[in-house]
């Protein structure tokens, strides 16, 4: 039934997406080649000017000088592209050090002893952890500043992470059976690893590699600017940022070529991995587009009722309720029912009937991805289709959930969270309210009922969760409660305690009450009159009477029946 | 609680905090030998005599034993001299006391700049774009963080510099000698963690909104800023934190790119000049100091977890 409330109800419409490059990716190939066109062209084109001294030093863009001149009078925007091809070099040089080693000593892990290679593992997610930079000073510290020793220093301190990308791809594979068949066949460990781990590593690597260029130039270009990488007279992006840096109080345009450069290339990576990313990982795609979901909206076409008793009477009363996909699947199909006070209505049907959906939609509460319409929905009094006062609706609609142990969340104390109703919407200071739930926990004989409160969910058992849940849903004296399962993670003997307890709410506040359940044995014992759904539509409705003397006539009802009594063969004789 | 999980927890923390640091010494020792060649001559220069060389080889102690160096370097370390500088001949804690605080002030302020921020930030955004609701965000939280990523700490800094310094004359441009020569430094150590944390608590937020309990929450119309704040942050801390390790260790990569930009009396600035300079005993001693912060940041950050998500303090978070 849960899998109805979930988006994931509507992945059969996803398949037939295409799997395409996404813009992100595109762009990032463009951009790409248009640097490396550049890193081609502009040393030859644009070399001499790049180099040329004049004593037109520090200009502003002007006709001749778009980006102005140096300090050497040289010109900027030559010197800007100029450097495209040292910086992606020098960058290209740094990443192919850190993949390459990286996958080479992520193998090798997997041909050393266990206990070797736990070791390494672990030296490696500490090398993973410490910052990459501090690395790389220590490599340039020891081979001393230079251009060089900045791209080994770099690409040294990128290797851990593809170390832990490759032993952790392997690891699966290692174990995989045609793996094992092959060593089995005695086929030699390293064969075993280039052939079945490598092809295994293509995707993975691909993002991480377009993601570690980005670092990289980062890194690569960080250390050229703080003076350790590339010296003058040569010059990449970041010398060209640090040249400029002093002059920008006289002259901000010097710093826009290398930082427009940067960008592009930093960005050119990150759209590509990024993009590929997103094509692997179904998790980072959006979900179908269309319409917008988990909202209730009045029917378009406002069906003229039948002039019925006023709503307000009722505990709920719900007109044509439909609620679809994001693609427009019905999953109900226009259900119309009321529910008066004082009374229980059941709401029986297999898993996928729409019961739940039905129920929550009443409530107001439509889950994400999909949406409903309806002509009418009033519960306990509020017109849900148009501005409600929340602190009323939470006051007056309780809502008891089927799987009590996702229900609660997990980080908070019971008590924070149950009685988050009183607290917030009714003023009631935290003491009073914690007093109250003790109280109504022990009603519900739930046992040391004054420090429950204080647990963490994980700490109770789902019966006693469930409990719980109810309890704290007959704090507030709801006019409606709307119950999507309530028992069934109850053993019997509780289960009629709290059947008990939901009669007695009924009766000492007048509430109405909708029931959802796929047990016609508890259905029949409890509720006065029952609806039956079945894909998406209320097939029957049956008064207590009709449905104890098994008068209905809708073959479905019978079905179901007919597996209740398969189950719980009664003495009863029928027709 | 059953056991007692806590002195469990933290024993096997300090542990892994001392090899950590064990490697650190060990690391930092080696930084002179790795040296290719004589790294006397290397210290002392090219154009040295080699009475000089010799001098130098001697005053660092490189003609003892390898093994009597390194423990005469371990005890300096315990008695807290980290020897002098070669340049300067100052005591290596004494520059490390002096700029020590103003590397670790904007690296702290940063880290919690970028907490709250990017907190803030995916979580909205995962509640904004929840059920297909504003694909137009979707995308467009996807482009900015992307180009956000690609701009370097120094080029934040440049820019930051160029707006608020030079054309509105806001703010100043470096120098550590206010509070408000703090927000521009901040800025752009934070841009790049906010980018990428914010895309991760995004991620995370998505898969927490989805659960029964945020239904649960939403049941009792709390309004979606407590119901957020409330229900849905206190889950998100604790695989938020297990991942966000990485980024803010480095921050502090950050933080010493980021002194340059903006002339920072800091740790960074002195050890870039010290690897210049070769001057070895400071470079050293700043290197031991910034990795004993992040191997610290890394096991607070474990601390912390175990105590918002106390499931973490028998795990443990996967590092590998």
């Amino acid at each position: 039934m849960s899998t109805v409330l979930t988006p994931s109800s509507a992945a059969p419409e996803r398949t037939g997406r295409v799997r395409r490059a996404g813009p992100m990716l595109i762009t990032g190939l463009i951009l790409l080649a248009l640097l490396v066109l550049v890193a081609v062209l502009a040393p030859a084109l644009l070399g001499d000017e790049a180099r040329t001294l004049s004593d037109r030093r520090l200009l502003g863009p002007t006709a001749d000088h778009p980006l102005g001149t140096d300090e050497l009078g040289r010109d900027l925007f030559a010197r800007a592209l100029v450097a495209t091809r040292t910086t992606l070099l020098l960058t290209v040089a740094a990443t192919a050090i850190s993949v390459v080693a990286g996958v080479v000593l992520g193998l090798l892990v997997w041909l050393m002893p266990q206990r070797i290679r736990d070791l390494v593992l672990t030296a490696n997610a500490v090398a993973v952890a410490f910052p990459g930079l501090v690395l790389a000073l220590v490599v340039a510290a020891v081979l001393g500043p230079g251009a060089m020793s900045a791209t080994v220093a770099v690409g040294i301190a990128g290797i851990p992470s593809f170390v832990r990308l490759t032993a952790n791809m392997a690891a699966p594979i290692m174990v995989r059976d045609y793996v094992s068949t092959a060593r089995l066949l005695g086929v030699p460990r390293p064969i075993v690893l280039g052939r079945h781990v490598l092809p295994n590593l293509g995707g993975p690597l691909l993002v991480l590699s377009a993601n570690s260029f980005a670092v990289t130039l980062t890194e690569l270009s960080g250390l050229s600017f703080i003076g350790l990488g590339v010296q003058n007279p040569e010059y990449d992006f970041g010398r060209l940022l640090a040249d400029g840096l002093p002059h920008v109080y006289v002259q901000p345009a010097q710093i826009v070529g290398p930082s427009v450069m940067l960008v592009l290339a930093g960005a050119a990576a990150m759209f590509i991995g990024d993009g590929l990313a997103a094509r692997s990982d179904p998790r980072l795609r959006s979900l179908v587009r269309g319409r917008r979901t988990g909202v209730l909206r009045p029917a378009r076409s406002a069906a003229t009722h039948e002039p019925d008793r006023d709503p307000a009477d009722s505990a709920l009363s719900v007109r044509d309720l439909r609620v679809t996909t994001a693609a427009g699947r019905e999953l109900v199909a226009g259900v119309s029912f009321d529910v008066g006070p004082g009374e229980i209505v059941g709401l029986v049907g297999e898993s996928g009937s729409g019961k739940s959906l039905t129920a929550m939609s009443a409530a107001g509460l439509v889950p994400d991805g999909v949406a409903a319409t309806a002509g009418r929905v009033t519960a306990a009094g509020h017109d849900l289709l148009g501005p409600v006062s929340p602190g009323d609706l939470a006051r007056d609609v309780a809502l008891v959930y089927q799987d009590p142990i996702s229900t609660f969340n997990p980080a908070l104390t019971l008590e924070s969270q149950l009685t988050e109703v009183p607290r917030v919407h009714l003023g009631v200071h935290r003491r009073r309210a914690r007093e109250a739930l003790a109280e109504s926990f022990r009603e519900l004989r739930i046992s040391s009922p004054d420090t429950r409160g204080r647990q963490h969910p994980h700490e109770l058992s789902g019966g006693m969760l469930q409990r719980a849940m109810i309890a704290a849903a007959l704090l507030t004296e709801a006019k409606l409660i709307i119950a999507d399962e309530p028992t069934t993670a109850l053993d019997v003997t509780v289960q009629a305690e709290v059947l008990r307890r939901f009669v007695a709410a009924k009766d000492t506040l007048g509430a109405g009450m909708l029931f959802i359940s796929h047990d016609l044995a508890v259905v029949e014992a409890l509720c006065d009159r029952t609806l039956v759904m079945r894909g998406g539509q209320v097939v029957e409705e049956l008064t207590r009477d009709q449905l104890a003397r098994r008068e209905v006539t809708h073959p479905y009802t019978r079905s179901l029946l007919a597996a209740t009594r398969y189950l719980e063969p009664t003495e009863e004789t029928h027709p | 609680m059953r056991a007692r999980p806590w002195p469990v927890f933290l024993a096997r923390k300090a542990r892994e905090f001392v090899l950590a640091v064990a490697a650190l010494v060990v690391l930092t020792f080696a930084i002179v030998h790795l040296i290719p060649g004589d790294p006397a001559r290397v210290i002392a220069g090219v154009d040295a005599s080699s009475e000089q060389v010799d001098a130098v080889r001697t005053q660092l102690g490189l003609d003892l034993p390898l093994g009597t160096q390194f423990l005469d370097h371990v005890s300096g370390l315990l008695r807290g001299d980290l020897g002098e500088s070669y340049r300067t001949g100052q005591p290596v804690t004494d520059v490390i006391a002096t700029r020590l605080p103003f590397t670790l002030s904007i690296a702290l302020v940063g880290i919690a700049v970028t907490l709250v921020v990017s907190l803030a930030l995916g979580l909205a955004v995962a509640g904004l774009t929840r059920g297909n609701r504003n694909p137009w965000l979707d995308s467009a939280f996807g482009w900015v963080t992307a180009i956000v990523l690609a701009l370097p700490v120094y080029v934040v800094g440049a820019i930051l510099i160029v707006l608020f310094a030079v054309t509105w004359r806001v703010l100043p441009a470096g120098g550590a000698s206010s509070a408000a020569a703090y927000i521009l430094p901040t800025l752009a150590i934070a841009s790049g963690p906010i980018a990428s944390m914010s895309r991760l608590v995004r991620r995370e937020a998505a898969v927490v909104l989805e659960q029964d309990f945020m239904r649960t929450a939403r049941g009792r119309r709390l309004g979606r800023v407590r119901e957020y704040a409330r229900h849905a942050v206190p889950n998100l801390l604790a695989s938020t934190l297990t991942l966000s390790g990485l980024i803010l260790a480095g921050m502090i990569g950050g933080a010493i790119v980021v002194e340059t930009v903006f002339a920072w009396p800091g740790l960074g600035r002195a050890v870039v000049e010290s690897i210049i300079e070769r001057d070895y005993a400071l470079t050293r001693g700043i290197i031991l100091v910034i990795g004993v912060a992040a191997v610290t940041l890394n096991i607070v950050i474990d601390i912390v977890l175990a105590a918002v998500d106390p499931r973490t303090l028998r795990a443990g978070r996967a590092l590998v």
